[in-house]
This record gives structure tokens, sequence and C-alpha cells, in this order.
């Protein structure tokens, strides 16, 4: 039977230097993400939930371990394929938005289709259709210091949809969110999940969070937890 | 794909304030290098376009100029029957001519400065079909009048026409202003070669012999023919080649200027260097963001680039400005070979602009490619993490 997993990461193990000290930041995670998957990542601070984020985004290499997105074998790939990939594959949703302030909400999510052969009239029809999908249609020409925090979150959920990646991770895409902020930015990945199909993989603290998912994994101490372990202490 | 230019546009705009004093320091160093080009392209042109290609300007062996030129009277005889030369209504077109030197009162400098003074017979004036008089008339013979150029005329006291100058063994009266086309004629003044030749006592000693020789040919003859007498122990140097000569005098001051322009471009590039370092350090998770939504580094070298010559270009913009007034500006430079002063208007041209515009760019470009690299080459991580 073929699989149809999305994320293939076997042994990884990451491990980096601060100061005189070897810090291990994940320790031999065994992962599978199947297609269509929406899956929080919950855990103490610097339990290697982010690190993980990172090395699937190939944002961050491992020390050891080997780790398949959509197939393909990212390590194996030279930084400029890795940047083509991850414009094509990955859409990312950081937790401080990390919109640029000089361009407008049109521009940031017109940004990575820049990256495309689409023409101009194209990449802006493509923005206004992602920027209508999170419900900003009416804020389009607006700075990020014109928006609220929750919007500013919504315009880098556009950004990360639009040029229709197949995986979206997000990094505490709450994190900085007031409650109801945080409930819209919640609901628009539920239904990214549910309606469009989209595999999310999110970082989060806030159990409230990561009861939109559907599966939680919980990691310690850079370890990943079996599937349906309890929430450790 | 590149960035789109809008993005480093904004980038230069919201932070106006550092751009505007960083372009302004460019554009100093810009405004120090078009000034001496402009100065050393006027200079150059009053002295390149003086004299005829067919003249030749006879001195004395050895003779840097003709201030410190000697020919005796008879020696003017043997120069006439020399063959080659052109007849004009039945006369050898040569000019027997005294130059000396004078101080007069400058408007704007009371200790004034030194200006030739050229003593000249009729033939002289008719041999520069060029020159032509703007005011006034020509000097009478034997009279004590002058004819200033026009350079002389506006910068120096009491040199307009009606006015009267004392040198000499008395005063002289300005009876006419000389155009002589932006030429080095144009900072002389001009008068009867024997009533100089009588105030200065000179009545047998000469500066020059100037000959119009009938073709090119006769003029190598010509040339040829005076080196090889050695009883007149004279030269013969092509008039234009004189003058060509003196733009040396500029070199002091263009050598000046260029390395005080080459001092203040490192510390430009510095300014430049130091900007660009900032905008890094600043957006350093603007950097991180855009490489994870797929940019590459080679994106973002460039990105940094291009906003670092649009800074140098707006400083080259404003050097261009701030020396544009001093075009046409009228002025002049002591002349070491005539001990005189030559006037000369300063000379912008577009060549010049370019060669400033392109100056700031190579700044910009020096200044902007190492924070650009730096920009470019951190991590992913690191630069996210940056606050």
């Amino acid at each position: 039977m073929v699989n149809d997993f999305v994320v293939e990461a076997t042994e990884l193990h990451k491990e980096f230097q601060r100061d005189a000290f070897q810090v291990i930041a994940l320790q031999d995670v065994h992962l599978t993400i199947q297609r269509g998957e929406f899956v929080a990542f919950m855990g103490p601070s610097g339990s290697g939930k982010s690190t993980l984020l990172y090395l699937i985004a190939a944002i961050d290499r491992p020390t050891r371990g080997q780790v398949k997105v959509l197939g393909q074998d990212i390590l194996r790939l030279k930084e400029r394929a890795i940047a083509d990939w991850r414009n094509e594959n990955i859409g990312f949703i950081f937790q401080t938005f990390n919109l640029i302030p000089v361009l407008t909400a049109r521009e940031n999510v017109e940004l990575p289709l820049l990256l495309t052969h689409l023409s101009r009239q194209e990449r802006a029809e493509h923005a206004a259709t992602a920027l209508g999908l999170v419900g900003l249609s009416d804020r389009m020409d607006h700075y990020p210091r014109q928006l609220s925090g929750g919007q500013e979150q919504r315009v880098a959920i556009a950004r990360a949809i639009v040029s229709d990646p197949s995986i979206i991770l997000a990094d505490e895409p709450t994190g900085d969110l007031d409650a109801q902020s945080a409930q819209e930015i919640l609901t628009i990945l539920s239904r990214l999940n549910r309606d469009h199909g989209k595999t999310i993989l999110m970082v989060t603290h806030d159990p409230h969070a990561a009861r939109h998912a559907s599966k939680i994994r919980y990691l310690e101490k850079g370890e990943l937890l079996p599937e349906g372990a309890p929430q450790p202490e | 794909m590149p960035l789109p230019l809008s993005y480093n546009l904004k980038n230069l705009t919201v932070r106006k304030t550092t751009s505007l004093m960083t372009a302004l320091g460019i554009g100093l160093t810009v405004a120090v290098l078009l000034g001496i080009l402009a100065l050393v392209g006027g200079l150059e042109k009053a002295l390149q376009a003086t004299g005829h290609p067919l003249h030749l300007l006879v001195m004395r062996k050895n003779s840097l100029s003709e201030l410190v030129s000697q020919v005796n009277r008879e020696a003017v005889s043997s120069i006439r029957n020399k063959p080659g030369i052109r007849q004009l209504d039945g006369e050898p077109m040569v000019s027997p001519e005294i130059v000396t030197v004078i101080n007069l009162p400058r408007h704007n400098s009371p200790e004034g400065a030194n200006v030739n003074i050229r003593g000249l017979p009729p033939m002289g004036i008719r041999m520069r079909p060029n020159l032509k008089l703007m005011e006034g008339r020509w000097f009478r013979p034997g009279q004590r009048e002058v004819v200033v150029g026009k350079s002389i005329a506006r910068r120096y006291v009491n040199a307009a026409v009606g006015d009267r100058l004392r040198f000499g063994r008395g005063d002289w009266s300005v009876v006419g202003v000389l155009d002589a086309g932006n030429t080095a004629f144009d900072s002389e003044i001009w008068v009867g070669l024997n009533q100089l030749a009588t105030d200065s006592n000179r009545m047998e000693v000469l500066s020059s012999v100037l000959v119009r020789a009938a073709d090119p040919v006769s003029l190598q003859a010509l040339q040829n023919a005076l080196a090889d007498d050695q009883r007149l122990y004279l030269e013969g140097k092509r008039e234009v080649d004189y003058y060509q000569e003196q733009t040396a005098s500029a070199e002091p001051v263009k050598f000046l200027g260029i390395f005080v322009a080459v001092i203040m471009a490192v510390g430009s590039c510095f300014a430049a260097m130091n900007t660009m370092y900032a905008a890094v350090a600043r957006r350093s998770r603007e950097i991180g963001t855009l490489r994870v939504l797929g940019f590459s580094g080679g994106s973002i070298l460039l990105a940094f680039v291009i906003e670092s010559l649009l800074l140098s270009l707006l400083g080259g913009l404003i050097g261009v400005l701030l020396v544009l007034p001093l075009h046409g500006l009228e002025s002049g430079i002591g002349n070491n070979l005539t001990f005189s002063e030559t006037g000369f208007d300063f000379r912008l041209s577009p060549a010049m602009v370019a060669l400033g515009v392109g100056f700031a760019s190579i700044m910009g470009l020096l200044g902007g490619l190492l924070p650009a690299r730096g920009a470019a080459r951190e991590s992913i991580l690191s630069a996210l993490r940056e606050l």
C-alpha cells in the first residue's frame, strides 16, 4: 500500500553548542504526518517544538537523521534548491507575524509570488484572493502599522497560503494575540485544513489552540512522546 | 527573481534622516570632485582653444614662456625673409610682440594679481581674426591706449572702457574690450607694440615673434629652419602647443582636488557602509523572513546592494546640484609659466556629471557590498531570532 505521508522523520537529532555546553534540542525523533492532518505540537519551552518545525521547513539542518517532506529528502538539496522548494511547498506563519513593514498587506502577500512565473496581473489576483480568504479584502492597501495584531497575523496567513503550498507550518501563531484574535486565527487555520485540505503543523503552548488540531503530539526535553501519551506534568 | 525596487525605495524613505545624511556626505564628495573637474575643464578649454594651427611662436631657445624670452629686433628681419610664410596684402604675416606683466587690483582682491600686457603691431591683430571687439575701438598707434580682454574688464578695477589704468610710466586709457572667445587672450591687455616698447624701455628686445606659415608643410620647414639657424639662437613652437603646455599650471590644483575627493570618498564609503550595516542589523528578522519565503541569499545581497546604490545615486544627484551653480562662473588661476593670472569659466560637461554619478555609485557599491554580503550569508535561524 502506498503511504500518503507528507512528513517522514527518522532518528532526527539536533544538537548545538551554547557557550561551553552541548545542548540537545531534539533526540532521535521518529515522526510521520499524513496528508491533510492538523497536528499540534505542545511542550514546555526548550522542549524542541520549534526546532522540529524548522527542520521540517529546511530552515535548519539536523545533526543526524533523515527528514523527507512530500517524498523529497530535503537534506540532499542545495541551498538555492531548498529556497525554491520551500517557496513552492511550505507556508510559514510566525508568532510575531514578520510582515515587511514598508510593504502594504497586498505587497506582503505578493512576495512569495515574485519567485513564480506569474504575471503582475495574476499575482495581484492571487494576493486579492488570499486576502479575501482571511477576510481582509478591505485592508489590502494598509501597511502593517495600520493593522491590529490579529489582522497582521491574518495577512501573514494569506502570505503563507498564496502560493498554494501543501503544508502550512505555524510557530505559535496565536502567541502574541488576544483571545478573540487568536480564535479568529484558529478558525481560519481549521478552515484551511478542513475545506482546502492543507496539512497543518502548529507549535503552541495554548491547550485551547491545540484543541483545534486533529492530533496533539507532546515533546519533552527534545523527545517526541508516543502518540496518545498524556500531556506531561 | 530580485525583490521589487519599491521595497528598496520604501526602506530608504522610512529612515529618511539617515538616508539623507549619508547621501549628503556622498554628495559633498561628488561636489568637491566635480568642482575641481569644472575648474580644470574650464582652464583647459581656455588654454587649449588658444592659438592658430598654422602659427609658429618664435622665442629664444629653451624659453618656457614669452615672458622670459628675448628676441632681438634684427632677428625679426631674418624671420620675415624665411620662405613658407603666408602673405597678407603683400606683407608677410609676422608679428613681433612684447609681453610683460603688471599688477592690477581686482574687484574682490585689492592686493591685485599679475596680468599680461601684450604689445603688438596691427598685423598681430589681423593674424587673430577670431578675436572681436565687443565694446569700444582698437588702440591707435602712438597713443597711450589699451584694449582689455573681457575677463580683465569684468574682474579688475578701472578696466572698463573710459577708465584709466596706471602702469609703466603713467596712465593708459581703456578704449576697447576684446572678446577672444574664452581663450587665454581674454586675460590679457593689448597695446601698440612701439608704445609698450618705449614705455618699458625695450626698443631692441622683443619677447616673441608670431609667424603664420603658408601650410602645415611650410610650418614644419620653418620650424626646422629656425632650429638650424645657429646665428639667431631661436626656436619655433606651434602656438597651439605653447598654450596646451600651460594647462600644466592646473595640475597641482587638479592633484590636490582629486586627492581631497579620494580622501572624502573613503569617508563616504564608510558612512554608506555604516548606514547599510545599521539597515541590515535593524532588518535582520525581515531578512530571515524573506529567506523563509524562498528568496535566496543572492536576492538579499542584490537588494541591499541596490539600496546602497540608490542611496549613492541620490548622493550623486545632490553633488551635481551643489556644483551646478558653479557652471559658467568666471574665475582665474595663477599661471606659473607666464607669472600672471589666466581667467576661465568653470565648465561642467555632461561627461563630468556622468563621472560624478559614477564616482558616487562606486562609493555606494563599495559601502554596500560588505553589509549586503553579511545579510546574504547570515543563517536564516539566527536572522529570525534577532530582535
